[in-house]
């Protein structure tokens, strides 16, 4: 089962209501999220309206505010919340042990075949 | 009938089989109690258990722990029930051998037993964090009686503890240390306590519950070490280097479910052993239960789930299998005097609604999460009562659309005619309730003020006070207007609130926040009475100015609140690269500045660099990760930050002034450079722009800053309040000063009037066009000496305020804010 997932380490890397960022080489960049009520997610870091890098965002609930033009992104589904409209791919993931996984077909999907 | 279990039989003939429990604990004497109430003649039954007693209630460890209760009063199932229903308990002697193929088990004594059917009820053991010093004498988990043996025999000698793990379990062993007299520390690695349960704000209130008790609570600390002084512990040492002294270490991280046997029998295990809907393993005539297994993915660490699984073994090992279909679990904090209550999912984002009560006066924080109409979570502190009933309607995922707005206020309120609209229930109200719990309003007493002619929110406010502490009455004062004054009432109040979390002006914070010297983020939502549980993309930044101008050198700034630009202390581009300015006192520069800049630009192969508006140079496109190299050079050189980015002093145009134009009538350079040095690195409202003219001709743009100075003959002229952006605003004249030092001194009062008063947000443009020059006039010559006392407040924080962000991030500091978590290379995932 863990071959399926990606051993990103740590949970501790990431404070709370903060994100980092996670290059994937030669596929997009991911921002993996830690919110302020523990809940971890991972979505593709660029933001629906005009690719702005959400891991740079205010996070809060479980909502992200771009740093470009202020979309409110929803971490769990990767949509744009209110009036505006878009959505962004979002990274299953799952905490274990302490550490944060993961999904490794999701996170190559992004890379040019 | 289930797929796994072949074994047929004419159900409920006695056929004596024979089943095999390991475990004689709360899951697997449960399941055994579930066996004999539907069929007890049907198993010949054996119990193995590696604690030497009987079966007791495990989770009143923490009452026996804190002397609450004695051994004897948790015991569930004595000798006499062992007997009365022959089954044969072979406690202390636990089984180290499943034998699947002959169908047996052995016990550590050798004792050999077979079966037709077999029980593994393991439960889990728990988790010891491996650093050195582990298994050091002195070092416990909480577990079982033993372990709550050895923690009342340190107990009784004194002295002080250490628990590890600020969950459910942690603090209850801490809490019962404290009871015993030992003085505890708890080392939490997360910020939050019990943060699988609990959000920031109500880990907020735990925390400092906990600490008003006496305990340490540390949060965020990750422990490296346990330390030894003549071979017992002596203490344990953080990462961060902090060392705490300890005659006892509880270990209290959590728990693995306990599958060795399972494991070493071949059974299906992941993280627990494999079970399906009736609780058969891998093996048909295997039956797991407990926490010891994994059901659809699912382990569970608390007693109501098992019940549930044990009910669905029984069916099936009755052969009238019913099935397990998972468990939706609540968790309530055992130590007296807390109320801690947890249940469902409360991150869940989308389509979700958060509902919030606050009760500062009570130390009440009530959130339920709402989704399509149906309660999807909960967490309760100070006030519990309801918690049952909100689990309740979870579990049952009733709609909760028609009690919605009377849901937070609880079930008492919520039911019995259920009183959709707020204003009915609050006219239900007798005349003696009491509405206002801060300042002991009635009811009575706010509709007799309102009858007396205050007819609006704050009118009652400053009549009857109600509403006029915490603001958490605001509803119902509102609801109290509308149904006295009918059509009359003008509707909800007209004060522009922070946003839409709180039903409060900035004023309103701003004064409250000085008023109960409140210290931190939380802290203000819980006292102030959010309706959001952490707030939003605009009060976090505002609150966190707000305490930061409040606590000069004692708040500490929470990074995580602020805007992109300030928490990387560049501005980001539309790329999401950064454009990193820095400062050049007054729009001087030399060789020595322009050779780093322009290292930098080849060094980082920056794309462009461009003159700014503000007489200083911008370099471009400078990747998050560079930013400290970036500034690490440009240190090198003697250039700090210009805080082209913050809400903060950003730049002191200047003109050459008398020291070279023909028309200068002062060192307006000079007095540029003397004043950037005075105010760069100060945290305002909004940006915050200066400038100074050596004459009226006005090069340096000075009545379009928010502080200008115009030189003249006989001194200086001060501007104040001009803008050159969206709405082009002309300085007013603030007055006219002889010297050199008057003209800083007022320049800091101004500064520290408008950090003191206006909103967050606000330019001192829009501010003064708010509250009126004359406001601003009377507040700064109310007394001889009050421009000279907010000078003194602004330098004092200036003190703080003036080291440069830039070096502790080349230093060091905050460095995961640049660095990526890792790149994942494509050849490591091809594996
Ligand atoms: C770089 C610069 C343009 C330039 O190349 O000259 C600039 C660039 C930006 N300005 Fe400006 N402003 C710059 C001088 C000005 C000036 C002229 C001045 O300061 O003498 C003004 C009008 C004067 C004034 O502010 O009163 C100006 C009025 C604004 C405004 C409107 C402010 C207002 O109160 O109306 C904004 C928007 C805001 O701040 O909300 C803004 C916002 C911005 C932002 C920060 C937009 C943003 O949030 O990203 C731009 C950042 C670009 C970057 O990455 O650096 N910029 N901006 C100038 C940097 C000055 C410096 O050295 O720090
Ligand atoms: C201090 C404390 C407080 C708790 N508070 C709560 C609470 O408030 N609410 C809540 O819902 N839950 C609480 N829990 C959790 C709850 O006690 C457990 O979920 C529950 O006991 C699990 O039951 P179980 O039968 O699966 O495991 P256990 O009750 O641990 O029983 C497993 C038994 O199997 C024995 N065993 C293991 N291996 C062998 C072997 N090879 N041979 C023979 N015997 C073996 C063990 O010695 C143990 O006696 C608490 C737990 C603790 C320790
Ligand atoms: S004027 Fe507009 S586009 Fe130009 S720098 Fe300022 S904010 Fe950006
Ligand atoms: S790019 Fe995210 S809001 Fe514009």
């Amino acid at each position: 089962m863990i071959g399926e997932w990606l051993d990103i380490g740590p949970v501790t890397q990431i404070a709370p209501g903060n994100a980092r960022t996670l290059p994937v080489r030669g596929g997009e960049e991911l921002a993996v999220f830690h919110t302020l009520d523990n809940r971890f997610y991972a979505l593709v870091n660029r933001c629906p309206h005009k690719g702005g890098p959400l891991s740079q965002g205010i996070v809060h609930g479980g909502v992200v505010t771009c740093p470009l033009h202020n979309w409110n992104i929803s971490l769990k589904t990767g949509e744009a919340l209110g009036d505006d409209e878009g959505c962004v791919p979002t990274i299953p993931l799952r905490v274990d042990a302490g550490r944060i996984y993961l999904l490794r077909e999701a996170v190559v999907r992004g890379i040019a075949a | 009938m289930n797929a796994h279990s072949g074994i047929e039989m004419a159900s409920g003939a006695p056929t004596g089989e024979r089943l095999v429990v390991i475990g004689n604990g709360m899951a697997g004497c449960r399941a055994v109690e579930e066996i004999l109430a539907r069929d007890p003649a049907r198993y010949a039954v054996t119990i193995f258990g590696a604690e030497p007693r009987v079966n007791y209630n495990r989770i009143m460890l923490s009452p026996v722990l804190a002397g609450e209760k004695s051994f004897d009063d948790i015991v569930i199932n004595t000798a006499e029930w062992y007997t009365a229903n022959g089954i044969e308990l072979i406690a202390g002697d636990p089984v180290i051998h499943v034998d699947r193929q002959h169908q047996q088990v052995v016990a550590r004594s050798g004792r050999v037993e077979s079966y037709d059917r077999l029980l593994i009820a393991t439960g889990s053991d728990p988790f010891v964090i491996p650093v050195p010093g582990k298994d050091l004498p002195g070092v416990v988990t909480f577990r079982d009686l033993d372990d709550v043996d050895k923690m009342l025999a340190a107990a009784e000698r004194g002295g002080s503890a250490v628990v590890i793990g600020g969950g459910l379990l942690g603090l209850e062993a801490a809490h019962g240390l404290t009871l015993r007299g030992m003085q505890v520390t708890v080392i939490h690695l997360m910020p939050t306590l019990m943060e699988r349960q609990l959000d920031e704000a109500a880990g907020w209130l735990l925390k400092s519950e906990l600490e008003r008790r006496g305990q340490m609570i540390l949060t965020g600390a990750d422990t490296e070490a346990i330390l030894e002084r003549d071979g017992h512990v002596s203490g344990v040492r953080l990462k961060d280097g902090r060392e705490i002294a300890a005659d006892l270490v509880v270990m209290a991280v959590g728990i693995r479910p306990n599958t060795t046997l399972a494991k070493a029998a071949g059974l299906e295990c992941e993280r627990g052993i494999m079970v399906d809907d009736h609780m058969v393993t891998s093996d048909p005539a295997v039956f797991a239960v407990g926490e010891c297994v994994q059901h659809q993915g699912q382990c569970y660490g608390l007693v109501a789930p098992l019940w549930e699984m044990c009910r669905a073994l029984a069916d099936h090992a009755t052969d009238a299998p019913t099935g397990y279909t998972g468990s939706v679990t609540s968790t309530k904090l055992k130590v007296s005097g807390i109320e801690v209550f947890s249940a469902g999912d409360f991150s869940d984002a989308e389509g979700t609604e958060d509902i919030v009560m606050r009760d500062a006066a009570r130390g009440v924080y009530k959130r339920v999460v709402v989704k399509d109409d149906k309660l999807i979570g909960a967490v309760l502190y100070g006030d519990t009562a309801d918690g049952t009933w909100y689990f309740d309607l979870l579990k049952k995922g009733e709609d909760v659309s028609d009690i919605r707005d009377a849901l937070i206020f609880g079930q008492a309120y919520a039911s019995g005619g259920a009183p959709a609209d707020p204003n009915a229930a609050v006219a239900a109200l007798s005349d003696d309730a009491e509405i206002c719990g801060c300042n002991g309003v009635s009811k009575g007493k706010v509709v007799a003020a309102i009858m007396a002619g205050a007819c609006s929110l704050d009118a009652v406010r400053s009549t009857c006070k109600a509403s006029a502490s915490c603001g958490s009455c605001t509803g119902q004062v509102e609801s109290l207007l509308s149904v006295a004054l009918g059509a009359d009432y003008g509707g909800a109040r007209t004060v522009k609130t922070v946003c839409k979390c709180t039903s409060f002006g900035h004023d309103d914070v701003r004064r409250e926040i000085v008023a109960q010297a409140m210290k931190s983020i939380p802290e203000v939502m819980q006292k102030l009475h959010w309706s959001t549980p952490d707030g939003c993309a605009s009060c976090r930044p505002a609150l966190n100015y707000y305490l930061l101008c409040a606590l000069p050198g004692e708040y500490e700034d929470d990074q995580k609140s602020r805007f992109v630009n300030e928490r990387m202390h560049a501005n980001i581009q539309k790329d999401g690269t950064y454009s990193v300015v820095p400062r050049m006192w007054g729009g001087l520069t030399n060789p020595r500045e322009l050779r780093a800049i322009a290292d930098v630009v080849e060094k980082y192969d920056a794309p462009m660099i461009k003159v700014t508006g503000g007489q200083r140079l911008d370099i471009f496109g400078i990747k998050k990760e560079d930013l400290p190299a970036v500034w690490a050079d440009l240190n090198a050189a003697g250039m700090v930050s210009g805080h082209a980015y913050g809400k903060s002093l950003r730049t002191v145009k200047t003109c050459v002034g008398s020291e070279w134009c023909r028309f200068g009538t002062q060192d307006s350079t000079g007095l540029g450079v003397k004043i950037e040095q005075m105010t760069w690195g100060s945290w305002m409202p909004h940006k915050f722009k200066i400038a100074v003219s050596g004459c009226p001709r006005n090069c340096a743009e000075s009545t379009i800053k928010d502080f200008g100075v115009i030189c003249v003959d006989s001194g200086y002229e001060l501007h104040v309040g001009g803008n050159g952006g969206i709405k082009v605003r002309v300085t007013d004249l603030l007055g006219k000063v002889a010297t050199e030092e008057e003209a800083l001194e007022y320049c800091a009062a101004f500064i520290q009037l408008y950090r003191e008063q206006a909103h967050y947000l606000e330019r001192t443009a829009p501010w003064i066009e708010r509250v009126g020059l004359g406001h601003v006039t009377d507040q700064l010559f109310a007394e001889p000496d009050t421009v000279r006392r907010l000078a003194l407040r602004f330098r004092y924080s200036q003190q703080f305020m003036q080291d440069d962000p830039w070096a502790k991030r080349a230093a060091g500091a905050d460095s995961e804010l640049h660095q990526h978590l890792a790149e994942v290379r494509p050849l490591e995932l091809a594996q």
